[in-house]
């Protein structure tokens, strides 16, 4: 059923979300907050090289510490082999991610794992690491990715042979994969252009940054049952993973979901559980293993860092002719960058009759890249955007005419082949022209930029129970751990099918026990997936209501209809009977057949793609380099926004991601290869006072694919603003930058340039 | 019969460079077993790194993605997400 | 290694407790006293989240010894509401949507309140610049200076009644 198009009451409002009480007193407990009986202190010993042999690792002397209870290396966890890599990015190579978790052999990054231990206190822990001592043969590194794709560079695996080359190469290298996307005669393209640009981006790495650093605790019992308490992403995800790289039955292992204090796809996957897992059971007692913020950034994934080169053809008039892109992304120590999707990203927006896109997947020695909301796409953008603003320039159009020309609409082929349906892109550029920030006056030293961005979002598999108590009030439990207020939508949308007040639904996020399989929260997916599976299980409970409805009217079960909250007879023929309220059909269950609950577990399909389009205004300080953000707006195609509040709050803190990316963030090594900014000091995300506020406009295409017409929301709005600050930047000071970050010393020399 | 184009070259290995074929299925999981009966191992490549995009609309993990006779059929890389 | 004794006021409770000397106020609350509100971030003070009040200033319990806190006043997250009526800062955030993920916001709450019993009257860039050492990577922090500029105003209008 449809809730698209009717008048709703929950859907769409702002009320207090379920679990707001505990996180504003302190009660909510994350992943570092459990504590068990008997349980002791886990802590990881790294590595200081970026890249080395290990030749011993001498554990006795950390084991006869006093209270130290275990040690762990490589040798305690499975050798497992090699697995075929696949074309997708969403596939996990479990024996990379063992050698992630745990190094076996060689090092590959600093900060790498080489052995853990577990003690009575965490001093006692930090102690016995001293005590470890490890011989390395210390190796050739390679740190950037251009460096790395050379002939002669220090190979990280010399089992790598690059895929989609053909014929096979002979010798491994550090480019794990070749992968294009071909639309059109890109020559022809070019040939009838009146004007090319071609220009070259770069960007460091970033981290998801994300406050909670990881934490867990495991504990594993004599006959081997394993219960792991832990901040992720998704609970059913540490299951697995921790199953498959210990060897160990899914069903004995049951993962606790705790609040997960941030996450942006940096917590899709496990570092520590394995480690604890291990500690646990070689010690017989629960472990628990929280990160430092140095940890974090040296041992958990990043962004990828990459090269952009863009080139574009247009016609006098603006109308793109041809693009070609090459992408260079590194995937740091395994291979596995968000290339393939940066690929797809690149010119989706656009209606480009001519293109040809590129990705390389380059490994190097640096901690290797995990998830960040909407991966691989702002690298891809922060290249395209930034040079259809230049064409815009040298073309003399302004920049929103230029998009609005070669904007893809329904029906539109993408580079990467299928014709979009149901879009809302050109709609957030008609809000741009609409919106009174596009024409407000600006002062001097000041300009403005627009930059658009796309992501797919995903559906996947979701469970969702819904349980109505004794009084007709009612409980929703999911198996996606609530990373942004998700608790909130998925009660609301159960709230209006049921025809409720919202505050009568409560939603808990069940165990691995205790809901079926849900995939992560990650991928913009929980409220279009599992608010799927919420909903038809609601709609399940409001069959049932009407059952037991007519079978207490001793009428038809089709001459029952359900409104707010109510069984009514559907009309004169079906018979006079005071309608029934939920409470007074709960409190009789039993009489008409024993509690009232649905469970339902669906794969969902038809994730409605995501576009946004943000304007920035900036000020740049000829001084210092400095450059401050005075107004920013985003406007994005949500399809639906189902808590509106919690939608804008996705926008804004998108949007200061990308600022932070666009301003500051950037993984600074030394010559060793060791990471010199391991701290939120050297390493600086936005403040509160480094903005103003961030205005949303929330434009509602509906997904026809879900019952209320959700899109993913969370992840397009970090893929704009680097490219807009950019954009705003040259308009402002007349320089054009094409490094990230742009930070008062790059956007000084860039102005010094530029002075002469 | 529908035409199905496999998007990038990651499969290249398997078909030889070939990436249009026409192929008659009415649902994903007919459509890979076919691919996989004339390129043995493209099944197996398919289903696990790969998503189809039916008439637009992209489809994961799911056999049972109805393909009708005039669909427009591409076969993507797997999507993924923060 | 040896443990020292420690007397100490707590939302306003009198607590003793024995910690070792390399201890800080935040290891002490959130592993020996189970007061788990406050966060661990960072550890060297730039995130905010283990923010707590001493003798009526806002410090980073990462930063202070458990020892330190000998005769002192501290005020966490969880001694700012009143019972079980929550303090306008806490209401606001709930009622602004200020929070996403939840893990920065008793550092915030803490903050917040610290600031409006020293001036009531932000402005939304005095508001900014307090809360400059809190990190928050979810909201970009709109909402949350609504939410105490909000507070403010509720609680000076209280205030006047």
């Amino acid at each position: 059923m449809t809730f698209i198009g009717k008048d709703l009451k929950v859907v769409g409002t702002r009320p207090i979300r379920p679990d707001g009480v505990d996180k504003v007193t302190g009660r909510a407990n994350f992943g570092a907050d459990m504590t068990m009986p008997g349980m002791i202190w886990g802590k990881i010993k790294r590595s200081p090289h970026a890249h080395a042999r290990i030749k011993r690792i001498y554990t006795e002397k950390a084991l006869s510490l006093p209270g130290v209870k275990a040690v762990v290396t490589a040798a305690d966890f499975p050798d497992i082999a090699a697995e075929e890599a696949f074309a997708g990015e969403a596939i996990m190579d479990f024996r990379d991610l063992s050698r992630n978790c745990m190094a076996r052999g060689k090092v590959l990054y600093d900060g790498h794992a080489v052995a853990a231990v577990a003690a009575t206190s965490p001093a006692i822990a930090e102690a016995a690491l001293d005590l470890i001592e490890i011989e390395y043969e210390v190796l050739p590194f390679v740190i950037d990715v251009e460096a790395a794709m050379a002939e002669d560079a220090p190979l990280l695996h010399d089992t790598l042979f690059t895929q989609g080359v053909e014929p096979k190469p002979s010798r491994p290298s550090n480019i794990a994969k070749r992968i294009n996307f071909t639309k059109g005669d890109v020559e022809a393209g070019f040939r009838e252009a009146d004007h090319i640009i071609e220009r070259r981006y770069t960007g460091k790495p970033v981290h998801q940054g994300y406050i909670e650093p990881h934490a867990c605790v495991a504990a594993v019992a004599a006959d081997g049952q394993c219960m792991i308490w832990s901040s992720s992403q998704g609970h059913f995800m540490v299951r697995q993973y921790c199953a498959h790289l210990l060897g160990i039955d899914i069903s004995n292992i049951r993962a606790m979901p705790a609040e997960i204090g941030g996450g942006f796809g940096g917590k899709t996957l496990v570092y520590l559980e394995p480690v604890a897992l291990a500690l646990a059971r070689k010690s017989g007692r629960p472990v628990k293993i929280v990160m430092t913020r140095e940890e974090v950034f040296r041992a958990s994934g990043p962004a990828a860092g990459s090269v952009v080169e863009v080139k574009l053809g247009a016609k006098k008039d603006g109308r793109l002719t041809a693009g070609e892109v090459v992408l260079k992304y590194q995937a740091g120590a395994f291979p596995g960058s968000p290339v393939g999707p940066g690929c797809m990203c690149a010119f989706a927006m656009y209606d480009l009759p001519n293109a040809s896109v590129t990705g390389y997947d380059v490994v190097c020695n640096r901690p290797k890249v995990a998830a960040y909301r909407a991966p691989g796409a702002p690298n891809a953008s922060w290249g395209v955007e930034s040079c259809l603003d230049e064409l815009a320039i040298e073309l003399g159009i302004d920049p929103l005419s230029l998009r609005e020309k070669n904007a893809a609409r329904d029906g539109t082929k993408a580079v990467h082949g299928p014709t979009w349906q149901n879009i809302g892109y050109a709609e957030t550029l008609a809000a741009v022209r609409a919106h009174p920030h596009w024409t407000a006056p600006l002062g001097p030293g000041q300009g403005r930029g627009i930059a658009s961005g796309f992501w797919f979002n995903i559906g996947g598999e979701s469970s969702a129970a819904v349980h109505i108590a004794e009084d007709g009030t009612a409980a929703v439990a999911t198996g996606n751990p609530d990373i942004g207020g998700s608790r909130a939508s998925i009660a609301m949308m159960v709230a209006e099918v049921l025809g409720i007040p919202v505050e009568r639904v409560r939603a808990i996020v069940a165990d691995t026990a205790s809901i079926g399989y849900t995939f992560l929260t990650g991928g913009s997916r929980v409220t279009f997936a599992t608010g799927m599976a919420a909903t038809e299980a609601a709609e399940r409970v409001v069959e049932e209501l009407k059952k037991r409805a007519a079978m207490m009217w001793e009428i038809s079960p089709e001459a029952v209809e359900w409104r707010d909250g109510m069984a009514y007879p559907a009309g004169p023929n079906a018979g006079a009977f005071e309608p029934l309220s939920l409470g007074e059909i709960a409190f009789r269950s039993a009489r008409t057949g024993g509690p009232i609950s649905a469970e339902l577990s669906i794969n969902a399909q038809g994730a409605g793609p995501g576009f946004g389009t943000h304007i920035c205004d900036v000020e740049v300080d000829r001084e210092t380099g400095a450059v401050k953000i005075l107004r920013y707006t985003a406007i994005q195609d949500v399809g639906r926004a189902i808590h509106p509040a919690y939608v804008e709050g996705q926008l804004q803190g998108g949007v200061t991601q990308g600022i932070g990316w666009a301003l500051n963030e950037e993984y600074i090594y030394d010559g060793e290869g060791r990471l010199d900014n391991p701290g939120f000091l050297d390493y600086r995300i936005p403040v509160a006072s480094d903005l103003p506020m961030i205005d949303t406009v929330l434009v509602e295409v509906p997904n026809p694919r879900h019952p209320f017409g959700a899109r993913g929301v969370g992840e397009v709005p970090i893929v704009p603003p680097t490219a807009a600050v950019a954009n705003a930047i040259y308009r402002a000071a007349g320089v054009r930058l094409r490094d990230l970050p742009m930070s008062p010393p790059h956007v000084l020399a860039a102005l010094d340039k530029s002075d002469g | 019969m529908p035409h199905v184009v496999i998007s990038g070259d990651m499969v290249r290995r398997f078909t030889g460079g070939e990436r249009e074929f026409e192929v008659e299925a009415t649902t994903f999981r007919r459509l890979v077993l076919e691919l996989d009966r004339r390129f043995p191992g493209l099944g197996h490549q398919i289903e696990e790194g790969m998503a189809i995009a039916i008439d637009g609309e992209i489809f994961q993990d799911a056999y049972a993605a109805p393909i009708r006779p005039d669909s427009e059929v591409y076969l993507i890389p797997k999507i993924g997400g923060g | 290694m040896k443990k020292y004794h420690v007397s100490t006021t707590i939302n306003g409770e009198p607590v003793e407790f024995l910690c070792e000397p390399q201890q800080t106020l935040l290891d002490v609350l959130r592993d020996t006293l189970n007061l788990t509100g406050s966060k661990e971030g960072c550890a060297s003070g730039d995130c905010g989240a283990c923010t707590v009040i001493v003798d009526g200033r806002m410090v980073c319990s990462c930063l202070m010894l458990g020892v330190e806190a000998e005769g002192r006043t501290v005020t966490t997250v969880e001694g700012i509401a009143t019972g079980d009526t929550l303090h306008p800062v806490q209401q606001k955030f709930l009622e602004h949507a200020a929070l996403q993920c939840g893990f920065c916001t008793p550092g915030f709450i803490v903050a917040a309140k610290a600031l409006l019993d020293e001036n009531p009257n932000p402005t939304e860039e005095e508001a900014r610049y307090w809360l400059a050492g809190n990190l928050c990577r979810c909201t970009g922090y709109d909402k949350i200076i609504r939410a105490v500029l909000d507070a403010a105003s509720e609680m000076r209008r209280e205030a006047a009644e």
